[in-house]
């Protein structure tokens, strides 16, 4: 979805690019079990996640997410701006 | 003679009808052959009609795609669904992180109850404050959304003269200035709200329920966008529409030498694209009186035509009473999931 924001790209492309990124299969990006692990690993925030101190999710998420992808988020560069950490 | 097997489906309006092989495969073909008429673009091929008849005759209540062809979700005030919906009175920032994290969205987007940009200019800074709040709990990306609603701007409650009080009176020259000074204001406001909602780090900024009063709307949108992107490159943009086709409310207004009164969605996307907006939300309107056989035959010949020619994503619109679902309150799940299938695998659209 953040890559058909920011870059417009199509599904496929998309999904390619993600999968290029994170050093994973098509498939594997598609997979809930595979994704939930490398979510956790990698501190991209999971959809449900056990309150755990480090368990990552809201801002500091995307920031690890932007940093993966190589894009910059609208709401972290305003964070970091405000944050006077930019 | 033996009865001919029939099978379970819906009307437009959601009613249960029964009909047979032969009957089905006939209301594909109409749907098809009405599209491309409408739209002058190819029917779908005989190859994509079996798939849909597949597709609609299939066993099971719900059904879907193949998890690698799974795609993405947008939407419309989906942050003010469950408490405008279903009475469930929870803050948009709560709304989201329900979204995200029980509902599996892929986006949402905050949006005031009265979701249109002439109302939300006087609370903008409220409205960012609460997108600022839902920014810092949420991972997924989250959109600012209204709809341009160019009718708002029209008397008692607006600045402008009324076009439809004028139209019917004769004045037409009247009705179109009304409508060409509507858009000054609308475009203004819309920018000026997509400000307050970049400054918090929106992620997108949705204008939804395009053309929704004709092509006057329509240009809205797209003048909007351009404004936006010029000034916030950073956010993107996703124009949704309002119907299949654009409404000639004014009827001599163009984009970029396009006349807007009569186009499609083919033709609708490559002016949104021009605007500089990221997502194409496109609608063919289910017609209630006919079968989903034929209104979701019909809504993949407008959507095929529309993806093909895309050079940015495509999310159908998939609510009540658009892209081949039902006009009802409540959706079959059944007829949902057989209209998302088809989308997918015949359209190859980008998101719902």
């Amino acid at each position: 979805m953040r890559m058909q924001i920011s870059q417009k790209m199509r599904i496929k492309e998309a999904k390619q690019y993600v999968a290029d990124k994170l050093g994973l299969t098509l498939e594997e990006i598609c997979d809930v079990v595979t994704m939930s692990e490398v979510r956790e690993d990698r501190g991209f925030g999971l959809g449900n996640f056990e309150p755990y101190a480090e368990s990552n999710v809201g801002m500091e998420a995307k920031f690890k997410i932007a940093e993966a992808l190589g894009i910059k988020i609208n709401s972290v560069e305003r964070f970091k701006e405000r944050a006077g950490i930019k | 003679m033996t009865d001919s097997k029939k099978y379970f489906t819906r009307m437009g309006d959601g009613s249960i009808v029964y009909m047979t092989e032969e009957e089905i495969r006939a209301d594909i073909l109409a749907g098809v052959k009405d599209a491309a008429d409408r739209g002058k673009i190819p029917p779908l091929t005989q190859d994509e009609m079996d798939h849909i008849y597949s597709i609609v005759t299939m066993p099971g209540g719900v059904v879907g795609v193949e998890p690698s062809r799974a795609i993405v979700t947008s939407n419309d005030s989906g942050s003010d669904k469950i408490s405008t919906k279903c009475g469930i009175p929870v803050e948009r920032s709560v709304n989201a992180m329900i979204h995200e994290r029980v509902l599996g969205a892929d986006s949402v987007d905050i949006g005031l109850e009265d979701y249109n940009y002439k109302t939300v200019k006087g609370v903008a800074k409220r409205e960012a404050a609460v997108l600022k709040n839902a920014l810092n709990k949420t991972t997924m990306p989250l959109f600012y959304g209204a709809m341009p609603n160019l009718g708002f701007y029209t008397k008692p409650d607006g600045p402008v003269d009324n076009w439809a009080v004028l139209l019917p009176e004769g004045k037409i020259k009247e009705a179109l200035a009304a409508q060409e000074e509507a858009v000054e204001h609308a475009v203004k406001d819309i920018v000026y709200v997509a400000e307050q909602m970049y400054d918090v780090g929106a992620d997108g900024f949705q204008l939804d329920t395009s053309g929704a009063a004709g092509d006057a709307d329509f240009l809205v949108s797209l003048l909007a966008t351009e404004i936006i992107k010029e000034k916030f490159p950073d956010m993107g943009v996703e124009i949704g529409m309002a119907g299949e086709f654009v409404l000639g409310m004014h009827g001599r207004l163009k984009y970029r030498d396009v006349k807007l009164a009569g186009l499609y969605p083919h033709q609708q996307v490559k002016l949104v694209e021009q605007a500089g907006a990221s997502i194409f939300g496109a609608v063919v309107n289910t017609n209630c009186n006919m079968t989903f056989p034929w209104n979701i035959a019909r809504v993949c010949t407008f959507l095929k035509a529309c993806s093909e020619v895309a050079t940015i994503p495509v999310h159908a619109n998939v609510g009540m009473g658009v892209c081949g679902i039902p006009m009802c309150e409540n959706l079959p799940s059944e007829i949902v999931s057989r209209a998302d299938r088809c989308l997918i695998e015949i359209c190859n659209l980008d998101g719902l």
